[in-house]
């Protein structure tokens, strides 16, 4: 028999159940999501083919090269003519990339097994948000750096990603920090010494408070913008790609020293003077650990897992598991899966768009959706991938997302889907895999005294049944 | 020449005088007939690149390559009044300055000092002294001082309510959309489904209310590219539904972007390009109402006095509004002006946040909107009084 709890493992822990899957979930609802907690991640094949860092990168730096030559060194229309060409090419191709990686990550989605693994890498993904919205980072790059960065590690341990977050090279970019150099570098200096290129020199914070605000401690977390200033030093020189004299790491990462700030610095009362890439491992380890950072994180999980105003019970039960693990994340997301308040009732959060249009795929069973039409739908409903507005990523909580207008276009949206359906895809078939369980009794007598297969279908699709988890 | 904050002050007619604690206005019950529009640039805008100070002899050394050039120059600033100047890309604004339908706020934010931008936009927008210190907006708490029955004086522009329109007073929303509508009898039987959930229901009520308040008023805007969210589409819709006799008066848009680390001057170029465009569709749009409009142009800090080791600027504190409109009298700089000299800085680094936006929003719900200042200050700003409102900056009819 279905249960509440089926649906709940399903929808809240998953990504909304494919067809006939709630009858194998009911079996043992918690079960089923700790068999997906495997410590080894494989990149899913969907996602296996798209191009990696190191290709992503060669054609950028390539293109860059090309375009920006004639501005940088004022070389005028010889210069800009080359941009225009390679330019143009290259965005368009660029272009093309990045929605056929975003559609290969939905896609992988919508078709999962694993969907708590899944939702995992979405929350991770959002919690290290990279977004292209300001067209800083380029084509499929965002995708990649998630396949890198976050998918390795989702029930890995926090500092690792952490570490592979802070040196890859599209949140290098995504947040300025491969140009950033200290003020007494060699290379703010000497402007011609290094690669030989002259450059604005000096120091960017953007990383360094993001990665305290957003990632680590939290806003409240007990730093200072003195403490900005100093982990921004910290990590000065990482970089990647080119020259830089200094050792490289994983995903085209590179320690660049000539950009490097000498000398020591403090961050939160802990001082750093190796002048190596080891201060700034040392620093994120050091953040990783921080009480303010198993405080953080435990809230967010919380607010994602059991409600939008987040239970102090359970944040405190998760942060306790955050740091007696040292960040260990499968013991943080089995301890999720135990919170007794995750599973009170099905019905404390909403689905964010994405979140909709994955459960609505997995529902139907009608094959892969068309690409483009599976774009402009994630458009239409305001939430693309890697498009967040802002570097905290999407909004986790009703409010931002139930407003009048979202609403309307998910019911619009649902509803020219309903008309566009094969007959294959039966009303009672698809209230039986997705929502019967926990059906109010209106919503049960209006999906019956539908006038059509297809209005049941948009009215099951647009109950708040289906769009809450 | 050296112009001495005292003359600039003077030349500018800058209103540094407070407004006196007046007996408040008779307090409005009925919907207003004035307009009011408050654009959220979310990021952070760069105040010293949108109108710069151009003749303070430390404008050049302290921005470097981030200064405007001397009016008359190439890409030099559009002169304000001899020491101020706008950004060539916001050339709409410079003709209302001198017609005195702008003024300016300069090296204002509101009483937060730290540098998050979720947490300033958040104090930005509830209205108290802190991050969180209330979920409802200060813009929704006056609509409630305004609201007559069941008419929607408040109106959002845009997929999402920003907090600062959210709380207990209904309001209309619009937002661009390319989606085909959904039949009204479908909507109401999915009304019925969503009879036991409050949340669904209030919003679908909203929803069905203000499709229904915005036909025939914003049919077709947005269609060809509804994923737009620029500002000159929500100008647009914004502009006509607030034209309308008995269409809403009190209006909020938001824009994001603003947040320029590095690369500043193209980005920005492109953002005040869009702002630009914006406020012009606006005043088209609103027509005659523009007389009784007042527009006021905001975001939640400002950004670090010296370039950033990127060609760019860095979190900071002291920002800038615009005000403008039929209603405002402008042609003037508002509130005090700190000078730029590492001397004056805030913490060495930021633009010295002397003025206070509370002031401001002050002025317009007491002077434009006719709104009692015992409740401003009780509900809609609690704890604001060090932040006294500005005299002479709204047209009396």
């Amino acid at each position: 028999m279905v249960s509440k709890d089926a649906f709940i493992a399903a929808n809240r822990f998953g990504l909304g159940p494919l067809p006939l899957e709630l009858d194998v979930i009911a079996k043992n609802p918690r079960g089923w999501l700790k068999r997906q907690i495997t410590a080894e991640q494989k990149t899913p094949s969907l996602l296996q083919n798209l191009p990696n860092v190191a290709e992503i990168m060669s054609t950028y730096t390539r293109n860059r090269q090309m375009g920006n030559r004639g501005q940088n060194r004022g070389q005028g229309n010889r210069g800009g003519g080359n941009r225009q060409r390679g330019g143009n090419t290259f965005r368009q191709q660029q272009g093309q990339d990045y929605i056929d990686s975003v559609y290969s990550r939905t896609l992988n989605m919508i078709q999962t097994p694993a969907p708590f693994a899944e939702h995992m890498v979405k929350f991770w993904s959002n919690h290290f948000t990279v977004s292209n919205a300001s067209r800083k980072i380029v084509g499929p790059i965002a995708v990649a750096y998630e396949t890198d960065t976050i998918r390795p590690h989702i029930f890995g341990n926090f500092e690792d990603m952490l570490i592979a977050v802070a040196q890859h090279p599209t949140m290098l970019i995504y947040l300025d920090n491969h140009i950033s150099m200290g003020p007494k570098s060699q290379m703010a200096t000497n402007p011609r010494g290094g690669d030989g290129r002259a450059r604005a020199r000096g120091l960017n914070e953007n990383l360094a408070r993001e990665i305290l605000e957003l990632h680590t401690l939290g806003v409240n977390g007990g730093y200072t913008q003195t403490d900005v200033r100093e982990f921004a030093k910290i990590i000065t020189g990482w970089s990647f790609g080119g020259r830089g004299g200094g050792p490289e790491g994983p995903n085209g990462f590179r320690f660049k020293r000539w950009f490097h700030e000498p000398g020591p610095k403090t961050l939160l009362g802990q001082t750093y003077d190796s002048g190596t890439v080891n201060d700034g491992l040392d620093a994120l380890k050091m953040l990783a650990r921080h009480p303010s950072t198993a405080k953080f994180v435990a809230t967010k999980l919380v607010r994602h897992f059991v409600a939008d105003e987040p239970p102090a019970s359970a944040i405190k039960k998760i942060e306790g598991v955050f740091t007696e693990s040292t960040g260990n994340l499968a013991k943080v997301s089995e301890a999720l899966i135990d919170l007794e308040e995750a599973w009170q009732s099905p019905f404390d959060k909403t689905k964010t768009p994405y979140e909709l249009v994955l459960s609505t795929y997995r529902a139907l069973d009608t094959g892969k959706p068309d690409k483009k039409y599976l774009m402009q739908t994630l458009g239409e409903l305001q939430q693309t991938p890697f498009k967040a507005s802002s570097p905290a990523g999407w909004p986790d909580v009703a409010k931002e997302w139930l407003n009048p207008e979202t609403l309307m276009r998910r019911i619009e949206w649902m509803r020219a889907l309903a008309a566009k359906l094969p007959r294959s895809v039966k009303p009672e078939e698809l209230f039986a895999d997705t929502i019967e369980a926990v059906a109010s009794k209106q919503t049960k007598f209006w999906v019956k005294a539908a006038p059509s297969a297809e209005e049941a279908i948009a009215l099951i699709l647009a109950s708040p049944e289906f769009q809450r988890r | 020449m050296l112009i001495s904050r005292r003359d600039l002050l003077k030349t500018a007619g800058s209103a540094t005088v407070l407004a006196s604690a007046s007996p408040g206005l008779v307090f409005a019950a009925a919907p207003t007939n004035k307009r009011f529009v408050t654009i959220i640039l979310r990021g952070g805008m760069d105040a010293l690149t949108a109108v710069a100070p151009y003749a303070d002899p430390n404008y050049a050394r302290l921005r470097s390559f981030l200064s405007l050039g001397k009016p008359g120059e190439k890409n030099g600033a559009l002169d304000l009044n001899g020491h101020f100047g706008l950004d060539p890309n916001l050339s709409y604004l410079e003709p209302l300055y001198k017609k005195g339908e702008l003024a300016i706020l300069h090296a204002a934010t509101t009483n937060y000092r730290g540098r998050s931008h979720f947490d300033g936009q958040n104090v930005l927008e509830n209205g108290t002294p802190k991050p969180y210190g209330t979920d409802s907006g200060w813009l929704n708490r006056s609509l409630e001082l305004m609201t007559d029955g069941e008419r929607r004086v408040g109106l959002s522009v845009g997929h999402a309510v920003p907090l600062m329109m959210r709380g207990k007073t209904d309001v209309q929303t619009w937002a661009p959309s390319a989606l085909p509508k959904a039949e009204g009898d479908f909507l109401d039987r999915l009304m019925r489904v969503y009879e036991g959930d409050p949340v669904f229901e209030h919003a679908l009520k909203q929803a069905m209310k203000s499709a229904a308040l915005s036909a025939g008023v914003t049919d077709g805007i947005g269609k060809v590219n509804a994923r737009s969210t620029s500002l000159k589409i929500m100008a647009e819709a914004a502009g006509k539904l607030l034209a309308k006799t008995n269409g809403p008066r009190i209006a909020v848009i938001e824009s994001g972007g603003w947040d320029t680390h590095a690369g500043q001057h193209l980005l920005l170029r492109n953002k005040l390009k869009e702002l630009n465009i914006g406020l012009e569709a606006f005043q088209q749009h609103l027509g005659d109402t523009w007389r009784e409009t007042v527009i006021v142009v905001v975001s939640e800090f400002g950004r670090t006095v010296a370039a950033n080791g990127t060609r760019g600027t860095d979190h900071g504190t002291g920002g800038l509004g615009f005000i403008l409109g039929g209603a405002v009298k402008g042609g003037q700089f508002i509130g005090k002006w700190p000078g730029i000299a590492e001397q004056h800085q805030f913490q060495g680094r930021d633009l010295a946040p002397v003025n206070d936006y509370r002031s401001l929003f002050k002025t317009v719900l007491h002077e434009h909107l006719g709104l009692a200042e015992g409740k401003i200050e009780d509900a809609i700003f609690p704890d604001s009084r060090s932040a006294r409102m500005f005299s002479g900056l709204i047209r009396r009819a």
